[in-house]
């Protein structure tokens, strides 16, 4: 289930990046990021709207490349 | 947390302290096998969380185990202070020639355990303090450094016990000392603890609480002692609608959220912190609201666990709409606390602008927060609307 | 002026990589406080918003020079011995967020914290505030939004209650009285620092004119107060808001902080609301009552 509240859009070259994908698993304080077996990005949907806005995320990773969505906007 | 009185003689008994024949019988069948067991007169005392059972009828005496099976019929019914009867605990009746008092517990004031000693057991302590003073000694003892038996002494011997009596009682006190230290307790007192003919002592009541945060680190002896995690011991038992709410605060560590007392009103309450929670429920019932729950959501729990919390509260029958209600939030977060109600809502198949009466929560994140419940419609305020007035709100749209 | 905190306290953050730890270190800086350094176990080297994270209070005190005080911010089972180590690096100020402690571990922190000389507010509290200067926890939340609620002023605030501070200091700040330090000292049975202990503060910091406290039913901590006040003469008036008043009709039931709970007739809001009136301090049924009730006070001390 997508999140109410909290959408994450991650590019493609940086969801691709098994390096990119473990350190947004790492950073995110409320597990929203997650490695499939192939060490690619996952999102973790049920865990999307316990999102904190804490930026941190954004902050790991190249300018742009991910983004918060606020649905309620 | 409170102890019945057989558990606290069953950790008593673990520390060698001395104590009469004794056993726990949960049918008239059973009390008379005890009894039997023991031979001769005994004791039948009914095991509830409530002081008073002399007066209540809930103690008697009996010669023989027949009179022992018909005493236990009578007791069973018998509630003490509110307090149901668990079990019957069946003893051997003792002669005794003085009884005596002790009890630790803390002091909040001096921030330290305090000894409480008498040499007039058997009745009301702060009645012996106020009549017979010289008789009730009060000692402080450390709770950081080792404690050693000279403690226990001196606070007997300040009473104007000496002799035979003072060296046996000091091991007895002192050993209360260490199980009050050893497992967190807040209470560990025995009264009477009866000197028999003979010159032996014996506990013959005793009172055990432990600290509800302790429980953690005392799992063993608690599985030991039969007490599950489900059992509150407040001064009445959990009901399911409480059980459930302890499960959604202890399903996630992040923040309070799900700790409920029942009340049986049409408002259910979705309320914090510690202290805002009893100020906005004093609030509710100032303007006549009839309050479905008492709650407290705090230390900035997970969007889940409030959307847990509403989903329960929404669940109970008899709540028409909820109130969300704080006082302007430090650690806990609007907009978090918005998403889960929200959800709640949602999931429990309302329309959060219709059954969300009042939405009072300033403070931290209040800007995202805001942006939140008015996209969902919901009725919200912020700090200029005071916290009675947000209740007052809540109420008026229940009529 | 001001009581235990001003613009010059420094402080370092115990278990600073947690989550909670995290949020108020950013906070504590944002609002101009000086966080010199943070500490958990295992993680040295890293920084947290640029607070370099050590091993040991020790490593801070060594890099940083003397260090006024400590936020301890670590799960229950790890906090008496964090409070120790701060107390034995000569750590001075010492505030406890962390709730869920045993009273015992509490009474251990308090006795050591005494022969040393430290000073601990709570557990279970979210620290204090002295405004425009030194914000130390969690107390106001973000720095915006701690500027919203807190003001400087004439007002000292005691509370049990950490949130009720903030209500507190909000509904002045919005009447036009600031406060000159504001301090959540826990909610627990057992605490570091009591309002009976932090009146001697207050008392001698010129710039306190009166006190706004919260209070709960429980505990003696009122009675003490009252006790204090008519003992000292204290030049202070008091207006004190209590919380908890449907409790007077469910003794024996745990409601709110670890410390409330009605275990006998002195426990109860009635009891604690006929000594504190008798030793002249006002009691307001309703929060926004507060700011007229010091004014008024205020006025006749004049």
């Amino acid at each position: 289930m997508p999140g109410m509240f909290i959408d994450v859009q991650v590019d493609a070259t940086v969801a691709k990046d098994p390096a990119m994908a473990k350190k947004l698993a790492e950073v995110c304080p409320v597990n929203i990021y997650a490695q499939n077996e192939d060490g690619t990005l996952a999102i973790v949907e049920k865990n999307l709207d316990e999102c904190t806005l804490c930026d941190l995320c954004i902050n790991a990773s190249p300018p742009g490349t991910v983004r918060i969505v606020k649905l309620y906007e | 947390m409170r102890f019945y009185e057989y558990e606290s003689k069953a950790l008593f008994r673990r520390h060698g302290m001395p104590l009469g024949k004794s056993g726990l019988a949960k049918s008239a069948d059973e009390a008379k096998r005890v009894a039997a067991e023991i031979g001769g007169p005994v004791v039948l005392k009914s095991q509830v969380l409530s002081g008073g059972r002399m007066k209540a009828g809930a103690v008697k005496f009996a010669d023989a185990p027949d009179e022992a099976a018909r005493h236990y019929e009578t007791i069973v019914p018998i509630l003490v202070n509110g307090q149901k009867c668990r079990a019957v605990l069946v003893e051997e009746k003792t002669p005794v020639a003085q009884e005596y008092f002790a009890a630790i517990t803390w002091d909040g004031r001096r921030k330290c355990p305090v000894l409480v000693f008498s040499d007039m057991g058997g009745i009301d302590i702060e009645e012996v303090a106020e009549k017979h003073p010289e008789h009730v000694s009060k000692t402080h003892f450390s709770s950081l450094f080792p404690i050693t038996p000279r403690i226990a002494k001196e606070a007997i011997a300040a009473t104007g016990v000496t002799g035979d009596a003072l060296n046996r009682l000091t091991p007895i006190v002192f050993e209360l000392m260490r199980v009050f230290l050893a497992y967190d307790l807040t209470l560990a007192e025995i009264n009477p603890l009866a000197r028999l003919a003979d010159g032996r002592f014996v506990v013959l009541d005793g009172h055990i609480d432990m600290e509800a945060e302790a429980r953690g680190k005392h799992k063993k002896l608690l599985a030991d002692l039969g007490i599950g995690p489900e059992e509150t011991r407040q001064a009445r038992e959990a009901t399911p609608f409480e059980i459930k709410g302890a499960e959604v605060n202890a399903a996630d560590h992040r923040g309070v959220a799900g700790n409920v007392v029942e009340f049986d009103g049409n408002l259910g309450l979705v309320i914090g912190a510690g202290g805002g929670s009893l100020t906005l429920f004093d609030a509710v019932r100032k303007h006549g609201g009839k309050p479905a729950n008492y709650c407290e959501i705090g230390g900035n729990p997970s969007v889940s666990k409030a959307k847990e919390l509403t989903k329960l509260i929404l669940s109970k029958p008899g709540v028409e709409k909820i109130a969300v209600m704080m006082n302007v939030v430090s650690n806990t977060r609007v907009d978090i606390v918005a998403r889960g109600v929200i959800k709640g809502c949602i999931e429990a198949g309302k329309k959060p602008s219709d059954v969300i009466a009042i939405f009072r929560i300033p403070g931290a994140w209040e800007g995202e927060g805001f942006k939140i419940l008015a996209k969902y419609g919901v009725d919200y305020c912020d700090r200029s609307v005071s916290m009675y007035e947000a209740a007052g709100r809540a109420v008026a749209k229940m009529k | 002026m001001s009581i235990l905190v001003d613009k010059n306290t420094t402080f370092l953050v115990q278990g600073i990589t947690g989550r909670e730890a995290v949020n108020l270190t950013r906070e504590c800086l944002d609002y101009g406080s000086k966080v010199v350094g943070g500490v958990t176990p295992g993680r040295a080297g890293r920084d947290i918003y640029g607070v370099p994270v050590y091993d040991c209070v020790r490593d801070v005190v060594a890099k940083h020079g003397p260090v006024h005080g400590s936020i301890i911010s670590v799960p229950p089972g790890f906090v008496r011995d964090a409070a120790f180590e701060a107390i034995e690096n000569g750590i001075r100020l010492i505030v406890i967020v962390t709730e869920n402690i045993p009273r015992q571990e509490v009474a251990q922190m308090v006795e050591l914290a005494a022969l040393r000389g430290t000073r601990i507010i709570g557990p279970n509290c979210l620290g204090l505030i002295t405004p425009g200067e030194c914000k130390m926890g969690g107390i106001g939340g973000p720095a915006a939004n701690t500027r919203q609620a807190y003001s400087r002023g004439p007002i000292g605030i005691m509370s049990r209650s950490g949130g009720m501070t903030t209500e507190i200091a909000s509904t002045l700040t919005a009447a036009g009285l600031g406060q000159s330090t504001a301090v959540s000292i826990g909610g627990d049975a057992i605490i570091g620092t009591t309002y009976a202990e932090l009146m001697p503060l207050f008392e001698a910091d010129p710039e306190t004119k009166a006190i706004a406290i919260y209070s709960e039913p429980g505990g003696r901590m009122e009675a003490e107060l009252a006790e204090w006040v008519v003992a000292h003469r204290s030049r202070l008036p008091i207006v004190a808001f209590m919380a908890g008043r449907f409790m007077d009709e469910m003794q024996g039931m745990r409601f709110g902080h670890a410390g409330t709970i009605v275990e006998g007739k002195e426990d109860t809001t009635a009891a604690k609301i006929e000594r504190m009136e008798k030793a002249g301090i006002s009691v307001a049924e309703r929060i926004e009552q507060i700011p007229e009730l010091i004014r008024k006070r205020l006025a006749e001390a004049r």
